[in-house]
């Protein structure tokens, strides 16, 4: 399979094939210090972000690469009323490849129909997060051994929550059982239901305490502040789930916790020392995956 | 009594046999309130086959491709014919395209198209109900929310 020059905007550019292919080739991969060298990566992140920008900044250098670009777009030529192609056309004469977070949905697409060189999505509005969604695939398939025939509960911001969307469109293809956990207020849109591969059932409900003990895992996300135009409604729904330890009596012993990070108050500091915590390991997968990936669409590794 | 309420085009475009309801859309997305040309608009005439229908004529104006695709969208039912000569050229079956580009407008408030000066696209996920995918930001949605430009 070659992957050399390839943008990676969307779970839906993958097949299944081409998935399980980048996660074998993720754990298997052997780390050299120039397979990058000489190469520059531009980070151009319109929305703040820690984990994704410092992995991949981590992953660059672990590589022998460099990495430019901005994580404040109120400094940049952005401010100064700059149109995302202009950008995207003047940047891609001084990189190999660009990575670029952006509020706005599609804008990811936009970049990597512009841009000559490879482009990949580090989040577009609340749409897509494929290096995280292959991290979290990583990560499930390590810890259980398999990516279907499991029972995987995703809890929280469903509406707005990008890593939702696009973990749930792609562990939908591999044959699991979804159970979608929130308030009716927060719910997964109808337009990312009707995407799910129809070969995965689906079961939606408002009470975790009911289901938890049917789960392998449970995808936790945080309620995010910045999609709500009413902070009343941000403070009301942000309480709503809460994980402790009293919780998980009721999950199986083997059940793990994943969440995306940053998390606020959904997940309470007393389970990160117990067995069903996997969100620790699953940041610093980031950065296996994220290395892997760049060493195969920059580097031309196969 | 049928009587000749229209009188016959020499040289233009027929659009018979659309549903009622969407004579005055087809009207609108052809932009026929800005037109110069002679333009006759039927509506709710008496229909053997369909029992109420539209007609559009347009005189000296032949649809392109794209025109046809708008109307594919909104009134797929129609028959759309070129005359030359007073004689019927040419009859154009409408078919809803697999791709669009630039036809309509994307219902996603945050979809970058809507930001940006780029040209819409959709992948036709399903004629029949019409679902269309927005390229850019992965939207699905269906005949009632089409905004064509």
């Amino acid at each position: 399979m070659q992957f050399r020059g390839r943008d990676i905007i969307s779970m839906r550019d993958f097949s299944k094939a081409e998935i399980e292919y980048l996660l074998d080739f993720s754990l298997n991969f052997k780390e050299s210090d120039h397979a990058l060298k000489g190469k520059v990566l531009s980070t151009l992140f319109f929305e703040p972000s820690t984990r994704t920008r410092l992995s991949f900044e981590s992953a660059m250098a672990s590589l022998g690469g460099s990495c430019i670009g901005f994580s404040d777009p109120s400094v940049s030529s952005i401010k100064k009323g700059e149109s995302l192609s202009d950008t995207i056309k003047t940047v891609e004469g001084y990189c190999n490849a660009i990575i670029i977070r952006h509020p706005l949905e599609g804008s990811a697409r936009l970049a990597a129909d512009i841009a000559s060189i490879p482009v990949i999505n580090a989040g577009d509005g609340s749409n897509q997060h494929p290096t995280q969604t292959l991290t979290d695939l990583y990560t499930i398939r390590k810890s259980k051994g398999k990516l279907s025939g499991l029972r995987i509960g995703f809890l929280g911001d469903l509406k707005y929550g990008r890593t939702v969307h696009s973990l749930s469109l792609a562990l939908s293809s591999f044959s699991n059982k979804l159970f979608f956990i929130s308030s009716s207020a927060l719910s997964m849109p109808d337009s990312y239901l009707e995407s799910l591969d129809r070969s995965s059932p689906t079961e939606h409900t408002d009470r975790l305490d009911e289901i938890i003990g049917e789960l392998d895992i449970l995808y936790v996300t945080r309620i995010q502040q910045e999609r709500f135009t009413d902070p009343l409604e941000y403070k009301k729904l942000k309480n709503t789930y809460h994980i402790n330890l009293d919780m998980l009596k009721r999950a199986k012993p083997e059940m793990k916790i994943m969440h995306p990070l940053p998390r606020v108050d959904e997940i309470d500091t007393s389970v990160d020392a117990t067995e069903n915590s996997l969100y620790f390991q699953q940041a610093s997968n980031g950065v296996t995956v994220r290395k892997a990936l760049l060493a195969l669409i920059i580097g031309g590794a196969k | 009594m049928k009587e000749l309420k229209i009188a016959r085009l020499k040289e233009g475009t027929v659009i018979d046999h659309i549903k009622s309801e969407n004579t005055f859309r087809v009207a609108r997305i052809l932009g026929l309130e800005n037109s110069s040309s002679m333009v006759t608009i039927g509506a709710n005439l008496d229909s053997t086959k369909m029992g109420r229908k539209g007609l559009i004529k347009i005189e000296n104006k032949f649809l392109n491709e794209k025109e046809a695709n708008k109307i594919a969208l909104v009134a797929p039912e129609a028959n759309l014919c070129i005359i030359r000569n007073s004689q019927v050229e040419k009859k154009i079956r409408l078919e809803v395209p697999d791709e669009l580009r630039g036809l309509a407008r994307c219902i996603n408030t945050n979809c970058v198209t809507n930001h940006e000066k780029a040209e819409t696209r959709f992948i036709v996920e399903s004629k029949e109900p019409l679902k269309l995918r927005c390229h850019y930001c992965e939207r699905i949605f269906g005949k009632g929310d089409l905004e064509i430009l």
